[in-house]
């Protein structure tokens, strides 16, 4: 909170480069300004997103860029980075396998890749690559197919033999009987960005488009009349809006019930932990196909994991220790050499399941009211595109065609996206 | 979280298998809307806070139980047998 400027007039506005990087170091980077303006809420804006996570932020910051909306607020009821945005494994992919969502998460993955001189941040977007690993024959064959997906709708993959996997991370088990490394399909253009970046970058670069990020304004009441929404209450005031976005991710559910609404959502506890810092040992991604587990390293040496969601509905953003336990069992069958590691931290998020494993960005039942939704466990990789056509919708009153499919009344209709298979099982998503 | 099983006694969460809601009913067949499946497969109230729910203790007994749970700490308020609660809302049922 304290990198807001206590004021509510525009900042100066200083481009990040070379030389301002320079100039501040010869004079002792005194001349720094905050990132965002710290500002009290209008009483009227054109429209209201709730929620200042990644997706929020990302949508407001497309709304004033892409379809000229200046009169914008973003409100958090905590603070800028306090969320799922700093709370995910920073990884950053477009390997999905069906037609509602490869191309959406392909957008996403071609706004990253422009993004940092886009918003003229570094968010460190480093495209290591991804590698899925298959540990048998009916793993690979669903892999290829998976790939040949991804190659039908132009976007990279590439099917690793076993041997073509060892000389790609040789230090992986190549020697365990039960869970045997046959190959691997990977997405050399995936990667890792620097999770808490992304929110200041679009937090600052929405804020020099006029937006304004409204930090410790909580959502209590969301005001409808007719069949219309209106405006909002908040623990800083009552605010109206023509157009109000919802982007709560885990607190979806509580948000959308202000106005009424039930979502086919169950929140649900995500942990992830982070090793003590190594030097440097693993220059991709890694996953293990034969459970469920993820390794990158940071650029401060540490080994970021992660495994499945705990499995029960939670709002405690903490999980339980059998699920740290098989995250660890995880990893040793992958890893071995991780044994001798220290784990310095672990953490929860909360996660907001869909009943088909897939997000939903679409106008609601109600006028003006519009809901982002359902992002499961894999939000982060979805940051900008989210942002980008949950504004198409907003301002348009119209899904995209890259979000056409991410529909709310799906379920209704039969329409479902469920890359799993697994059906209406949140937990299992 | 340890869930004390009415059968078992306590046991740790990891022996039991989630299911979900357990205040969602299935409607009449005969006579249900698309609307009343639509609802009943897919839309959940989602509480912050005590949580009817389904677990099965299938690495113990195997049998269904309602636990409420408060899904801000996970405390255990209430464990029942599902059997119990099913028989008791078939007698309450007209």
């Amino acid at each position: 909170m304290c990198r807001g400027a206590p004021t509510g007039r525009r900042l100066p506005t200083v481009r990040y480069s070379i030389s301002s990087l320079l100039g501040q170091a010869i004079t002792g980077n005194r001349g720094w300004k905050p990132a965002w303006r710290r500002t009290e809420p209008k009483p009227v804006y054109d429209a209201l997103i709730v929620g200042g996570g990644g997706h929020g932020l990302a949508t407001a910051y497309y709304l004033a860029k892409e379809h000229g909306m200046a009169n914008i607020a973003v409100l958090e009821k905590g603070w800028i980075g306090s969320g799922n945005i700093g709370r995910n494994t920073t990884l950053i992919r477009s390997n999905y396998l069906l037609p509602g969502n490869i191309p959406f998460y392909e957008h996403s993955m071609k706004l990253w890749e422009g993004l940092e001189q886009d918003i003229n941040y570094n968010a460190m977007v480093s495209q290591r690559g991804l590698l899925n690993l298959y540990h048998s024959d009916a793993q690979r064959d669903a892999f290829a197919r998976r790939g040949n997906a991804m190659r039908m709708h132009g976007v990279d993959a590439e099917l690793l033999d076993r041997e073509e996997v060892r000389a790609f991370v040789p230090y992986l088990d190549f020697d365990n009987g039960r869970f045997p490394i046959q190959g691997g399909l990977i997405q050399r253009r995936g990667g890792t960005v620097r999770h808490d970046a992304v929110a200041w970058g679009y937090a600052r670069a929405a804020d020099r488009l006029g937006v304004d990020i409204l930090e410790h304004c909580e959502v209590t009441g969301i005001d409808v009349v007719d069949g219309r929404a209106v405006g909002v209450q908040t623990t800083r005031g009552a605010i109206r809006a023509k157009k109000i976005g919802l982007a709560a991710a885990g607190n979806s559910s509580r948000v959308a019930a202000l106005a009424g609404l039930r979502l086919p959502i169950e929140s649900h506890v995500l942990q992830a932990f982070v090793s003590e810092g190594v030097k440097p040992l693993i220059d991709t991604v890694v996953t293990f196909g034969a459970g469920h587990f993820y390794i990158s390293q940071s650029d401060k040496g540490g080994l970021v994991f992660g495994g499945d969601i705990d499995g029960y509905n939670s709002y405690a953003w903490r999980g339980n220790l059998p699920m740290v336990e098989d995250v660890a069992e995880c990893g040793m069958a992958l890893m071995p050499m991780l044994g001798r590691l220290r784990v310095v931290r672990s953490w929860g998020g909360l996660m907001d399941m869909s009943m088909d494993g897939s997000p939903i960005i679409d106008k609601t039942p109600i006028d003006g009211l519009y809901l982002n939704c359902g992002w499961c466990y894999g939000g982060f990789k979805a940051t900008p595109a989210s942002g980008w056509c949950f504004a198409h919708t907003i301002a348009r009153d119209e899904l995209h065609a890259f979000n056409a499919a991410m529909r709310l009344d799906r379920f209704a209709t039969g329409h479902l996206i469920d890359e799993r298979g697994a059906g209406n099982r949140p937990n299992l998503h | 979280m340890r869930i004390p099983c009415v059968y078992c006694g306590e046991r740790g969460h990891e022996e039991f298998a989630y299911l979900g809601d357990a205040t969602v009913q299935r409607p009449d067949a005969s006579s249900a809307t698309a609307a009343e499946w639509h609802d009943y497969g897919y839309v959940r109230d989602n509480p912050s806070g005590s949580h009817r729910e389904l677990w099965q203790h299938v690495s113990g007994c195997r049998a269904w139980l309602v636990v409420t749970r408060d899904t801000r700490t996970h405390a255990i308020l209430s464990v029942e047998a599902a059997r119990d609660v099913a028989l008791s809302r078939e007698k309450a049922a007209p």
